[in-house]
């Protein structure tokens, strides 16, 4: 079982890391067997990621986070408010991920912000994306502001989601939808290729 | 093993002295980049399409024959007709057309190479963009192989009783690339036909080429025209050569900067380790070109990306100078440990040799009610 971390957070330590953690700890704790955790830190990635908007293709280590996205069972997704969204960042990384990478994956989501006026971002934001990827998003997201790290209520909800993860990866296996590099392992046929047209 | 060059004809501002040229220069130095390929001893100039600024290679079949008119050993070829967007009737007619001029000196490389905004200009989708290539070539394959076609599709208004003339020269169709970047479809569609796959291969990774490569041949030989390492395989280079590297890299700098595809974004130390981009001495080039068939194989085709991102016509025809200079470097450097069964590149005389030799396919109308020739 692999479950890849992507987070968004822009310091050292960042409270986004700190709860992409305690989401990726608890997830492990929730599921039987051996579990494999990666994590993408995606400021180290930035100027790939630039330059991927521009080249169309991954370099380096970007190209090694696709990899590791592309060989995960399940991702934790974690990213701060910015201008009441998710950072650019982070959109910018699943932008260039193939199409349907994410297809039938589970999905964690989770945010953090200064202020707890945000905590619906994970519904108008984070959720649509992941949705939109043909993702499964996990029910209860979590959203932390500043106050929330050491309280009770955050540890609660950190459980519970990674509870509702771990429920979806131990459920029906996923379902892929046919990927660019399985047209290089197993191409269409030519002639389903002229019926198609 | 074959050598050339090819463009897509792009308007481009000079970064260095902020001046444009006009599209009457750009189109006639085509010309003038295309006669100094045949005086440097290539084998090949492709010239491309496009239908919208800043290009100004909406109509290749003039530029060719006019280039054709004016050469006398080069082969024209194309980077790349447009297969998408463009009446397979008139490819068949227009390059029909452009074999005879030519007497066989001529060969064209499909693609799909179009952004969005072009294909509603034709009345297409680019969400059919496969299935546009899939269906218009099996058309044009039809009309250059039979002489009177009905067909039906879904792209195109039907045919009946259609002849696409002229017939082709000696009774051999115009060789087809088929050329893509990152579709496992047009490697496979290649492999179908037999015919030439042309992999891009200038803005992606090697890793990709090798895989695209490497499914086009397998699937070659799946489809039963000879072994995987028979495939016809063509690939795309880019470089930028001056007698010291240091000289390359300092006046190669801000073209790549501000190159229409890749400018803006990654550095050219780090575009030339991850791509085959080679800015540097004579030498460097001539190492680096002979280390792509470490992970394609041994291949039948290499054309350069010289004239482009703003390049001054001199430094372009004296890159094409030093390409000349290399060449029969890359030449031995291509012929050495090359297996006897590996074929070159096909030409109009290896197809009609081919065919048992040339047969004059004319098809003269008869009149309906005699019966006689008219």
């Amino acid at each position: 079982m692999r479950i890849v971390v992507v987070s968004a957070g822009m310091s050292v330590p960042s409270s986004t890391r700190i709860l992409a953690d305690q989401l990726a700890g608890a997830a492990v704790g929730a599921l039987h067997g051996p579990v494999e955790v990666d994590v993408v830190e995606l400021r180290p990635l930035a100027h790939a990621l630039a330059d991927h908007l521009l080249t169309g293709f991954p370099s380096g280590e970007l190209a090694e986070a696709v990899e590791l996205v592309r060989h995960a069972d399940a991702m934790i997704a974690v990213t701060p408010v910015f201008s009441a969204s998710y950072s650019g960042l982070f959109k910018t990384f699943f932008d260039v991920l193939e199409p349907d990478l994410l297809s039938g994956m589970p999905v964690l989501i989770g945010a953090t912000a200064g202020t707890a006026r945000h905590s619906l971002v994970l519904e108008h934001a984070l959720r649509p994306l992941f949705t939109y990827l043909h993702a499964t998003v996990v029910p209860t997201g979590v959203f932390a502001a500043s106050e929330d790290f050491g309280e009770p209520g955050l540890e609660a909800r950190v459980g519970r989601a990674a509870g509702e993860l771990a429920t979806l990866l131990m459920g029906a296996p996923r379902r892929r939808a046919r990927s660019v590099e399985d047209g290089f392992d197993d191409p269409t046929p030519f002639e389903d290729l002229l019926r198609g047209a | 093993m074959q050598f050339g060059i090819f463009s897509v004809g792009d308007v481009t501002t000079d970064p260095t002295t902020g001046r444009t040229p006009s599209e009457h220069e750009r189109i006639k130095a085509q010309v003038e980049i295309a006669k100094k390929a045949e005086d440097v001893g290539l084998d090949v100039v492709a010239v491309g399409q496009h239908h919208n600024p800043p290009f100004v290679a909406s109509s290749p079949t003039t530029t060719m024959a006019y280039i054709a008119a004016q050469t006398e050993r080069i082969i024209l070829s194309t980077s790349t007709t447009l297969i998408t967007t463009t009446d397979p009737v008139r490819i068949a007619e227009d390059y029909g057309t452009l074999q005879h001029l030519t007497d066989g000196r001529m060969d064209l490389m499909l693609g799909r190479g179009n952004t969005g905004p072009v294909y509603p200009w034709f009345g297409k989708d680019i969400r059919e963009g496969v299935n546009l290539a899939i269906e218009n070539y099996a058309l044009l394959h039809r009309l250059w192989r039979e002489d009177v076609v009905s067909w039906e599709g879904r792209f195109r208004t039907p045919l009946q009783g259609f002849t696409a003339t002229p017939r082709p020269l000696d009774g051999v169709p115009p060789f087809v690339w088929h050329g893509s970047i990152r579709t496992p479809e047009i490697a496979e569609q290649a492999a179908y036909y037999g015919d030439g796959f042309f992999s891009n291969h200038i803005f992606w990774p090697a890793s990709h080429t090798r895989q695209m490569v490497a499914l086009y041949r397998r699937r070659f030989e799946h489809y039963g025209h000879g072994t995987a390492d028979q495939a016809i395989v063509g690939l795309g280079g880019q470089f930028f050569m001056r007698k010291s590297s240091q000289d390359a890299v300092r006046e190669f700098r801000p073209y790549f900067d501000n190159a229409p595809v890749y400018g803006h974004g990654p550095s050219l130390e780090d575009f030339t380790s991850q791509t085959p981009l080679t800015v540097g001495s004579p030498q460097e080039v001539l190492e680096r070109t002979l280390g792509f068939r470490e992970y394609v194989g041994d291949y039948q085709r290499q054309l350069f990306l010289v004239d482009h991102a703003g390049l001054p016509l001199q430094t372009v025809l004296e890159q094409l100078d030093l390409l000349g200079e290399i060449l029969p470097d890359l030449r031995a450097g291509f012929a050495e440990g090359r297996p006897a069964h590996v074929p070159e590149a096909p030409t109009h005389g290896s197809l009609v040799a081919a065919a048992g030799g040339p047969h004059d396919t004319t098809l003269h109308a008869v009149d309906d009610v005699t019966g006689v020739s008219v």
